[in-house]
């Protein structure tokens, strides 16, 4: 298959009819998708199944999408929104089931903070765990602002532009998720100073 | 002194507008706001250590082998169209959802009397059963969807073919909520209700659209992400279904 030059280009040769163009935009933007899946999911799996969706759904809407515009922006903006969808249905399914035990938790944040025999090894490990259950807690739009803020570097404008919000909305979503993650978190990473 | 908002700090820590220079005034001459920052500071940069998988250079290729046969799920090698819309398939599929059904609410609501032992417990089968039926109607409602949405644009876009399927499920779907909703599976009851509407709304629209009606429909349809709902809970359901009985239990 003859190398494309740019993203415009293999969208317009997918729209005339040939599909292997597209690989060639799934080859050079999965890698990013996956990273922003993962931000966006904690959960490798998860996150497999959003890259798959993301570009399906691109492939779908390919369509819509304006020559003028950035691919990589847009496929961007449809993975974010792959994700909170994902997210919701995870949810919803997962508050029909029972609550998983809360054996083992907060044991961390029981330990003595000065002990000199902490390994910092296993510490770090909690400290991931922790983590990820405060990024969990969340709401999807409220991961999706923070992800998009904290580790993509997005203005909140574009964020808002990007999850359709205004940016008023955009900026309290990204308060509201480090209100909460400094509530989660603070007890532990204040313990390590 | 008036300390600083936890926004101001958040805006100033991502570079976002702010009064910059008070900011830096105040945070210069308040140990207790500097305190705040430096907590704030903390917790991000404990965020931002958190890990991702790496994916190797050729995982894009991996990503392309993984969907390229979904591109077009509506080829005729892929999905028998005319198998399904055989009436005599269609009562056949009807009669077995409604066996299924009534052998779990049986099961449920008739008077247990005793029974010889058996290896697994009976609301584990019931639930089993339920998943196994449930995961089978999500596939097919997926496939109706898929179709629906991936319909060639047109002038006049004829979806008579996928409403008479989307009608056939419709009941299904009801009994099915019905049923995951006794049994206390509030979340994918809940799935099954938004499909439930999705599939009506296909199902009473007219037989023939024009583009901008059909765009407009396939529109809303979308932005419920109604179909990957379907696809999340119908691969949660079946993963439950294929588990053995112990692991359930322990879940």
């Amino acid at each position: 298959m003859e190398w494309m030059e740019d993203d415009a280009a293999a969208v317009a040769q997918t729209l005339a009819g040939d599909r292997d163009a597209f690989r060639v935009l799934v080859e050079r933007h999965s890698r990013s998708i996956f990273r922003l899946a993962y931000r966006m999911t904690g959960n490798e799996q998860d996150a497999e199944e959003v890259v798959q969706e993301t570009f399906l759904r691109a492939y779908r809407r390919l369509n819509k999408f304006e020559s003028r515009a950035n691919f990589g922006t847009w496929l961007y903006r449809i993975g974010v929104n792959t994700a909170i969808d994902y997210r919701r249905a995870h949810q919803r399914h997962l508050e029909g089931r029972k609550p998983l035990s809360a054996e083992g938790e907060e044991v961390l944040l029981a330990l003595p903070a000065a002990d000199p025999a902490l390994d910092r090894t296993v510490f770090s490990s909690e400290v991931q765990r922790h983590v990820e259950k405060a990024l969990a807690a969340l709401s999807p739009g409220e991961r999706a602002a923070f992800v998009l803020r904290h580790f993509e570097g997005m203005s909140i404008e574009r964020i808002g532009r990007t999850l359709g919000l205004r940016s008023s909305a955009a900026k309290n979503s990204v308060f509201r998720a480090v209100r909460k993650l400094r509530r989660a978190l603070e007890p532990l990473v204040s313990s390590v100073r | 002194m008036k300390h600083l908002e936890e926004a101001d700090l958040v805006l100033y820590r991502y570079g976002e507008p702010c009064d910059r220079a008070a900011i830096e005034h105040h945070l210069a001459e308040c140990e207790a706001c500097q305190a705040s920052f430096a907590a704030l500071q903390r917790v991000l940069a404990a965020v931002e250590a958190a890990p991702v998988p790496e994916r190797h250079e050729a995982y894009g290729s991996t990503v392309w082998h993984r969907i390229q046969g979904r591109l077009h799920p509506a080829r005729p090698d892929a999905l028998d169209w005319a198998g399904w819309l055989r009436p005599r398939r269609w009562m056949l599929g009807g009669a077995m959802v409604a066996l299924l059904v009534a052998a779990f609410l049986a099961g449920r609501y008739w008077p247990s009397r005793p029974a010889p032992p058996i290896a697994e417990n009976p609301a584990e089968v019931r639930e089993r059963v339920l998943l196994v039926a449930v995961g089978d109607h999500l596939e097919r409602s997926q496939f109706v969807l898929l179709e629906f949405l991936n319909a060639p644009p047109q002038d006049m876009v004829d979806i008579s073919a996928e409403q008479k399927r989307a009608d056939d499920l419709v009941a299904a779907s009801r009994l099915y909520r019905q049923t995951a909703a006794a049994a206390g599976e509030a979340g994918v009851a809940a799935v099954l209700e938004d499909l439930e509407r999705v599939l009506l709304e296909i199902a009473r629209s007219p037989s023939t659209l024009s583009a901008r009606d059909w765009e407009e429909l396939r529109r809303r349809i979308e932005a419920q992400g109604i179909l990957f709902q379907v696809r999340v809970v119908g691969s949660q359901v079946r993963e439950r279904a294929s588990r053995p009985a112990a692991t359930q239990a322990q879940s």
